[in-house]
């Protein structure tokens, strides 16, 4: 086994360090905490957590990627395989590797489409198959399907139920019981625990079900050559997640200085970046993206020795869409913080500093920004679910991830496919939607949590 | 007594149940002025949506009857209280630019009220309309009424809004804080026009206000409001001679007088915040003559025998042991008054700051070139000069360029010409590094305590930031001594170090504005109308704080103010500023006492005095032109009662009347020419 750090798992690593330090960092002084122990008293913000953090555990697992070593060995040396599998593979290799023929309907027993069979009387015979993995334990579909299903359901989910308490029990004795009530938690009127405690439950439940009935059932279906679409839209978590935050990552600056900068200093300072930004943004956007991934595409194309596989391959072009993303969708912001900045910088407490002599870099840093930075949190959380669609799109367009990689754009752009199709393939699409749905609402109410404790002017109970 | 309106025990509470206005009853009789006076926060602008209905999401009416001549109004259905609001009963805000729509004229909004309590339409409403403004003394009526909200000033604003409300012919106008955005010279004269209204049409008036002032002109019988409750109600005359309650004695007390040498006499403290109310009197914490039982149970209404009615122990039939009489403090307050004056001291040869006809020229840009048009002449060539340990006032009314001298002397305005010099050194066209040298010596204090501190940063890292980038002090823990030390000078508790501002009351934030000024050593505070933002009980504490530590620490002031009777009482010299210019300069004595340009005679006796008096009453006529194109001649003379034909040619030059004293105005000069 030989472990592959592609760019974009050193990014996400990279930036999981920087969190853990930041959160190393403020844990050390009291003013830091405060308000993130007043997103810890929340249910909201604490639910939203615990369910965001599920996404991103499913992307963190499918971030470890490595290769197999080949059985066969090449004069001693060990040969690896070409493909590029993580961690995430290795879990769910049976949903991998259990591909059907073609489209089937979640829970299925039978293909979506007929197919000629030869009966045991040689007569040929137009029907819907049976599946080559979905239900064939069944002996007869029509009667024992429903029953197999509600015992399998029951039965994962007492399963994932007593794991549940297991694990709650687990954290329980590790962590809290020596703490016991010196937690603050414990005297706050809206304890998180209680709702944590169900959402756990429940989500535990849940997934002992899903995961049981997975093992012998196609839970959200297959696609056109296929694949198990709770697989596909399970490894698009990571893809979304990519271009979420690597995208505002390269937004951020950009849109942070340059709207600050234009709004602080006026002038030709702020002509310029003004100019810059509406140029970039009069020209259609899809189109500008389109160029140039097509130029990095092509620049790809003629240097394959790049790369040593193909999940690299898709790796680049995954992140220079990231780029591309970030670097023409700054300008939305970057209005916004320069309209804020001109607000701030008439205000008293600038004029103040300016009458200490006070520099230019450190009334920007001090005194402008963490009094824009909730405009900039909400502002990342809207964009993320924005840039999860534009992907969408840019696939749509034949711009957007390599075909290889697994997105929820991809997932949308081949259910789209089929929707006019007579009776209708709709999971594809409802995998996709569900999963963003979550994925983005969780961020959303997370991120509202955190600007309202970060917020000194709202009075707080505690 | 013929009633109009009778409120009997009306509690509008939040939803959460905290009570904002807490069983409040009183009446008012037609044609009666019916002033409300309060400090902000205790309830009074409450009261008045309560009666008209129209209270914000959250609260609501908890109980109380309100008898509009007979007719419980708080039983009628929304459907008939649409009828009264706007008719029977009409109310004019306190931020005119605020109240009317800025898309729609003036003329269709004042028809608006007239469709549909008059019935009036087309040419008639029209005429009406017309006939409204004229009323509300606005001249040129045809061509205001076609005029949108942005083409009126603020003085007309408040006109329009009390034509709107009188359109419905309104038994009682709810007049809440109608003079509180508007300079002082307009304040006077909309408040003559509210009386002048009422005595045309036999309206009764129920003024909200928090200025004493304005109530000794205005009002027949006044209550006092704390803390959501009336703790005072008596006519004018009696309160005015014998307020009963504590609070209203120390409000009177905490007046601004021209007494120097005394402390003025503080409330300690500030108002409660709302729901924070315990079980005793509220103002028991603030009162030095609360004793155990003011703390345990809430005072009863007591009516006194002159027909005062009072919230307080201390007139209690059953402590009639410890019954005062409801004079004590005022008169002993009048005596102290009347006492021993500082002598005004010759302002010593070393003068600190030294300002030589400043100028401030913003460029007026238009066109797609950006090409200068035109300049708004801020500040006009304005010279002035402060000694070390004294107080210079600089006085005028909103536009006229006085918070722009400020910043310019700072540096943080560009002067266009002129020269600041300070401890000897110029400071006009310095560059940033030399200028950086001479930064701790000059600071400011700005007006709003609510934007002068950032909201993200504690106070410990607000004092801190000018001592950094100056170096002021070696090492950090010299740094927090010296946080400490500055909390203690400005009356603050070192535990509120690390608090972010928001947690502060108005009072308690100018304090750690004045102690981050204070951190760099200053020897000049520019302080720009430190306390107009601030309750009267609270500007008090303030301006005492100010005094001392002028005696402490030998610093100058350089006092930005509109309000006369704080610059009375702080400053030593005064500069009176119309337009950009300065009209009048001299000691306090001599200004207050004897001004002599006609525009400082027209503020002084525009100020509403408590008691009623003033110096001849000049009013002005119209209000001040834009910077932008100064009239011709003396900027004053287009609204100057003496204006003369020599006047509208060139501007006047200074005359010395004294050593001390010089005024820009012709009459000087020809009354020294009469004289000789």
């Amino acid at each position: 086994m030989m472990p592959v750090v592609l760019w974009t798992d050193a990014m996400i690593f990279l930036l999981l360090a920087t969190i853990l330090a930041g959160a190393w960092h403020i844990r050390k002084w009291p003013h830091l905490m405060l308000p993130w122990q007043r997103v810890a008293t929340s249910s909201m913000g604490m639910v939203s957590l615990l369910i965001l953090s599920l996404f991103m555990l499913v992307g963190l697992l499918d971030s470890l990627h490595y290769r197999i070593a080949l059985p066969e060995k090449n004069n001693g040396q060990t040969v690896y395989s070409a493909e590029v599998v993580s961690a995430f593979d290795a879990l769910a290799s049976g949903l991998k590797s259990r591909t059907e023929k073609t489209y089937s309907a979640p829970m299925a027993a039978y293909l979506y489409a007929k197919e000629n069979m030869d009966t045991l009387e040689g007569k040929i015979l137009r029907d819907y198959p049976r599946l080559r993995f979905g239900g064939v334990h069944l002996s007869d579909v029509g009667r024992d399907w429903l029953g197999d299903v509600v015992q399998k359901a029951a039965r994962g989910a007492l399963a994932g139920l007593l794991l549940g308490v297991l694990l709650i029990a687990a954290i329980w004795i590790l962590f809290l019981r020596q703490r016991g009530d010196h937690l603050p938690l414990s005297k706050v009127a809206d304890n998180p625990r209680k709702a944590l405690l169900i959402t756990t439950l429940l989500l535990a439940a849940f997934f002992g079900a899903v995961s049981n009935l997975a093992a012998s059932y196609h839970v959200l279906g297959t696609d056109k050559v296929g694949q198990d679409v709770l697989y596909l839209a399970l490894k698009s978590i990571r893809t979304g997640l990519v271009i979420g935050t690597i995208t505002t990552l390269v937004t951020l600056p950009f849109a942070l200085l340059l709207g600050v900068a234009a709004g602080y200093f006026r002038g030709w300072v702020d002509d310029i970046i003004q100019y810059i930004y509406t140029v970039l943004s009069s020209i259609p956007s899809v189109l500008l993206i389109a160029a140039a991934v097509l130029m990095m595409q092509v620049t790809i194309e003629m240097h394959p020795e790049w790369f040593e596989t193909s999940a690299a391959r898709a790796d680049v072009r995954l992140l220079s869409l990231c780029l591309i993303l970030g670097l023409t969708s700054w300008t939305g912001l970057c209005r916004l913080l320069r309209g804020e900045t001109l607000k701030l910088r008439e205000l008293e407490y600038i004029q103040a500093a300016q009458a200490f002599g006070v520099s230019s870099p450190r009334i920007i840093t001090q005194h402008i920004m963490p009094n824009v930075m909730h405009i900039v949190l909400i502002a990342m959380v809207m964009d993320f679910s924005g840039l999860v669609l534009a992907e969408a799109v840019l696939s749509y367009v034949g711009v957007g991830v390599d075909p290889s990689t697994m997105s929820f754009g991809t997932l949308i752009n081949a259910a789209r496919l089929e929707m006019g199709r007579d009776p209708i393939v709709w999971w594809t699409l409802a995998a996709a939607f569900g999963f963003m749905l979550v994925l983005v609402l969780a961020a959303n109410l997370f991120a509202d949590v955190v600007r309202d404790a970060f917020d000194p002017r709202l009075s707080h109970k505690n | 007594m013929n009633k109009l309106l009778s409120v009997q025990s009306l509690v509008t509470s939040l939803n959460a149940g905290t009570a904002i206005v807490d069983d409040i009853s009183f009446d008012i009789a037609a044609g009666e002025t019916f002033a409300l006076l309060g400090e902000s926060g205790c309830g009074k602008s409450m009261t008045a949506l309560s009666l008209m209905r129209l209270l914000p999401d959250g609260v609501h009416l908890k109980q109380g009857a309100v008898h509009l001549t007979n007719e419980n109004i708080l039983m009628l259905p929304e459907r008939d209280m649409r009828r009264i609001r706007g008719g029977r009963m009409a109310m004019i805000f306190q931020e005119p630019g605020l109240s009317l729509n800025p898309v729609m004229t003036v003329g269709a909004q004042i028809a608006e009220t007239l469709a549909l309590h008059q019935d009036m339409h087309g040419a008639m409403a029209e005429a009406r309309c017309a006939e409204l403004l004229e009323q509300v003394g606005l001249s040129d009526v045809q061509r205001r009424l076609r005029a949108y909200p942005f083409q009126l000033s603020g003085g007309m604003k408040q006109r329009v809004m009390i034509a709107m409300a009188l359109a419905g012919q309104p038994k009682l106008l709810i007049a809440d804080e109608p003079t509180t955005a508007l300079d002082v010279t307009i304040q006077a004269q909309v408040l003559q026009l509210l009386r002048d209204t009422q005595q045309q049409s036999d309206m009764s008036i129920l003024l909200i206000t928090h200025d004493l002032g304005v109530v000794a002109q205005m009002a027949h019988r006044v209550a006092v409001m704390y803390a959501g409750q009336i703790v005072e109600q008596a006519s004018r005359v009696q309160l005015f001679a014998h307020p009963a309650h504590p609070y209203t004695q120390k409000l009177f007390a905490a007046l601004p007088h021209a007494n120097k040498g005394q402390a003025l006499a503080a409330i300690s403290g500030s108002v409660p915040a709302l729901g924070s109310a315990g079980v005793g009197c509220r103002f028991a914490p603030r009162c030095d003559q609360a004793w155990a039982r003011c703390h345990a149970e809430m005072p009863g209404w007591t009516k006194l025998p002159n027909g005062q009615g009072v919230r307080c122990h201390l007139y209690d039939t059953d402590e009639a042991g410890t019954t005062k009489q409801p004079s004590g403090i005022s008169a002993s307050q009048a005596e102290q008054g009347s006492s021993s004056r500082v002598p005004p001291q010759r302002s010593s040869e070393n003068s600190l700051l030294q300002v030589e006809n400043l100028r401030v020229h913003f460029p007026i840009h238009k066109g797609i070139l950006q090409r200068t048009v035109g300049y708004v002449k801020a500040v006009d060539g304005v010279s002035l000069t402060i000694a070390a340990g004294r107080t210079l006032a600089l006085v005028g009314e909103s536009g006229c360029g006085k918070t722009t001298v400020g910043k310019a002397l700072l540096q943080l305005v560009q002067p266009t010409a002129g020269s600041v010099r300070f401890a000897g050194n110029d400071l006009v066209g310095l560059g940033a590094q030399q200028l950086h040298v001479q930064r701790a010596g000059m600071q400011m204090v700005f007006q709003d305590p609510y934007a002068s501190l950032n909201p993200k940063m504690r106070v410990a890292e607000i004092l801190q930031e000018g001592m950094d980038v100056l170096s002021i002090g070696k090492n950090s823990t010299e740094r927090q001594q010296r946080i400490d030390e500055l909390l203690d000078q400005v009356g603050l508790a070192q535990a509120s170090k690390w608090r972010y501002p928001h947690e502060f009351s108005g009072g308690q934030r100018q304090r750690i504005a004045i102690a981050r000024a204070l951190a760099v050593n200053p020897s000049l505070l520019i302080c720009d109308e430190p306390t107009s933002a601030l309750d009267v009980s609270v500007q008090a504490q303030i301006l005492n704080l100010l005094k001392t530590l002028q005696q402490e620490l030998g610093l100058s002031y350089l006092f930005i103010s509109h309000n006369l009777a704080v610059v009375e009482y702080l400053a030593h010299e005064v500069c009176v500023m119309y337009l950009g210019r300065i009209v009048e300069r001299g000691t306090v004595a001599e200004v207050m006492r004897a001004p002599h340009h006609p525009y400082t005679r027209a503020l002084i006796s525009a100020v509403p005095h408590i008691d009623g008096s003033g110096i001849e009453t000049v009013r002005l006529e119209g209000e001040m032109p834009s910077p932008t194109n100064p009239p011709q001649g003396c900027y004053f003379h287009p609204r100057c009662p003496h204006a003369m034909d020599v006047c509208q040619m060139d501007y006047p030059k200074a005359t010395h009347v004294s050593d001390t004293r010089q005024v820009h105005c012709y009459l000087e000069t020809t009354e020294k020419v009469k004289q000789s």
